[in-house]
């Protein structure tokens, strides 16, 4: 990847990375935000152990929700699956639409605490636009291309694979950077059902009254977003298709 | 080598096709002309099963489509529709390999058949084989369309309306060259269009179809000297008929051989419409005429137009 340097990437990969192996770098911004409190640095968890543990609950749930709601997309453009596009897109929309705090409490009694019950919130949070941007892609592939594959001779299978995933591809990544994004944020409340995140501390230190936990928790979750958010970038654009 | 044998095709209770008897003799350039919504394009697409048909039996080269898997009948026959249908994520090379790829062809022979239809449709190959789609005018990709179609050196293809949507310049050459083509190759082509110039300019047969049936099959010169119905006058065209009938005859029909004239001369496989518009252009009524090498052959007047 030549040119790296020149992307914001780095720089905010290496500044998370720092604030990951030393919180006190901060210690002067919590001194000019928070004058006369003391800046106790969260010690409950180390913060690259939150790091892994929120890292494992964003890929899982993210790697769910793209595998379900891509295979959904697929299945719903296909001439078998025309009848239930609606409906899919009303599960995924409901999916989205109840509050992530909601499928916690409702998903504890069954799952018990900690990363399950995170994980199905986190799924259910991020299978809408991912399913939404996947089917639109896949419509947008255009209809004389369907028409000359098939009349060439590609069977179904060859067609999704080497024409119609390829061409939507672009669309697809954009919806499944906007459901990782925005889970990264989310994964959050899964600390207050017991599950390591960058929400710890920020419970912590919402419960404890401790501020400079908040904020330590809210810096690390921001830079881990936008990390995530430019190397998606970096990704698009690679996938753009030519012209 | 194609045989439509009383074929009906009904889409929501509309007859679309309806008892549809056509023989497209092995080597031929039939023109399925009509109208918009006659069932032409219809027709085409139920002979690579692309449309099935509700009754009757099509033949490709003596063989029953049914009886041949859907993917494997369509790699055997070459399609090219009007909007190219090039991919636009693939190069020029891998557009017009994609049928040979699917048939497992070795790398080696794959190339070496882009490079044979890059220079077939002039298209310089080494200009050309990196390029995407969209960095072609509408010619050059249809020209690419049409190599697709030619990849897997198909003893038939099917063109529905390939031409229709490129300028009148681009179109004419792409006809020669498809007429070149065709000529040289040998290949069984049916061609759908609207458009009777082209079905003139083109066919070796043309099937004239009215909602659904045949209206009249023949070559161009019957189809313009003695229309089966006031439907076929009419599609043709009453006015420009005498125009019409120049331009389905050649230059080497009408001409005097052995004779001499002064001027540029015109080559003995243009229409008389072609040395009638040169006549006109030069202010002369005598044109020398040349065969394919170039050698002067004879002379054309004026008066052997109207014969």
């Amino acid at each position: 990847m030549r040119g790296l340097w020149k992307t914001p990437v780095l720089w905010v990969a290496v500044l998370f990375g720092a604030l990951l192996v030393d919180m006190r770098a901060l210690r002067p911004v919590f001194f000019f935000a928070f004058p006369g409190v003391q800046p106790e640095i969260f010690d409950r968890a180390g913060f690259i152990e939150l790091f892994i543990s929120h890292l494992g609950l964003v890929a899982a749930s993210g790697v769910a929700a793209i595998l379900v709601g891509v295979s959904l997309a697929v299945f719903v453009t296909r001439a078998a699956g025309r009848d239930f596009r609606t409906i899919a897109n009303l599960l995924a929309t409901i999916g989205q639409t109840f509050p992530p705090a909601a499928v916690l409490a409702l998903a504890v009694p069954a799952l018990g605490f900690g990363w399950q019950p995170t994980i199905v919130a986190l799924f259910l949070y991020g299978l809408l636009p991912i399913l939404e941007n996947a089917i639109a892609g896949l419509d947008g592939v255009p209809e004389a291309l369907r028409e000359a594959g098939r009349g060439m001779g590609l069977s179904p299978w060859q067609m999704l694979r080497d024409v119609e995933l390829p061409l939507a591809a672009p669309v697809i990544l954009a919806g499944i950077r906007v459901s990782v994004t925005i889970g990264i944020g989310t994964a959050t409340i899964g600390s207050t059902v017991g599950a390591l995140t960058f929400g710890t501390p920020i419970f912590d230190g919402l419960a404890g009254n401790k501020l400079p936990y908040v904020l330590q928790g809210a810096v690390l979750v921001a830079l881990f977003a936008i990390v995530t958010d430019l190397l998606f970038a970096l990704l698009a654009r690679r996938l753009q298709p030519p012209g | 080598m194609i045989e439509i044998e009383g074929v009906s095709k009904v889409y929501d209770s509309r007859p679309i096709v309806r008892e549809l008897t056509l023989s497209v003799p092995k080597g031929a350039l039939c023109v399925l002309l009509g109208p918009s919504g006659c069932g032409k394009s219809t027709t085409l697409r139920m002979i690579n099963r692309l449309v099935p048909f509700d009754s009757g039996a099509i033949r490709v080269g003596g063989e029953d489509v049914l009886r041949v898997a859907p993917e494997a009948l369509r790699r055997r026959i070459g399609y090219a529709i009007q909007s190219t249908g090039l991919f636009p994520h693939w190069r020029v090379e891998d557009n017009i390999a994609t049928v040979p790829r699917l048939l497992g062809w070795p790398v080696e022979r794959v190339r070496d058949r882009v490079t044979e239809l890059l220079t077939l449709l002039r298209l310089d190959p080494d200009t050309y084989r990196g390029k995407y789609p969209h960095q072609l005018s509408g010619g050059e990709q249809q020209r690419v369309g049409v190599a697709r179609a030619l990849a897997a050196d198909p003893d038939v293809l099917l063109m529905d309306e390939p031409f229709a949507a490129v300028d009148p310049i681009t179109r004419d050459a792409l006809q020669g060259e498809l007429a070149r083509i065709h000529q040289a190759a040998g290949k069984t082509i049916v061609f759908v269009t609207h458009d009777i110039e082209e079905a003139l300019r083109l066919a070796t047969v043309i099937a004239i179809m009215e909602r659904g049936q045949l209206a009249q099959v023949g070559t161009p010169l019957d189809i313009v000297e003695r229309p089966a119905s006031d439907f076929v006058r009419g599609f043709v065209g009453v006015q420009g008929i005498g125009l019409k009938l120049l331009s389905v005859c050649r230059v080497a029909e009408r001409m005097r051989p052995g004779e001499a004239a002064d001027g540029e001369a015109v080559p003995a496989d243009a229409t008389l419409a072609d040395a009638l518009a040169a006549m006109i252009a030069r202010r002369t009524d005598r044109l020398p005429v040349a065969d394919a090498s170039g050698t002067r052959v004879g002379v054309i007047a004026l008066a052997d137009l109207v014969r």
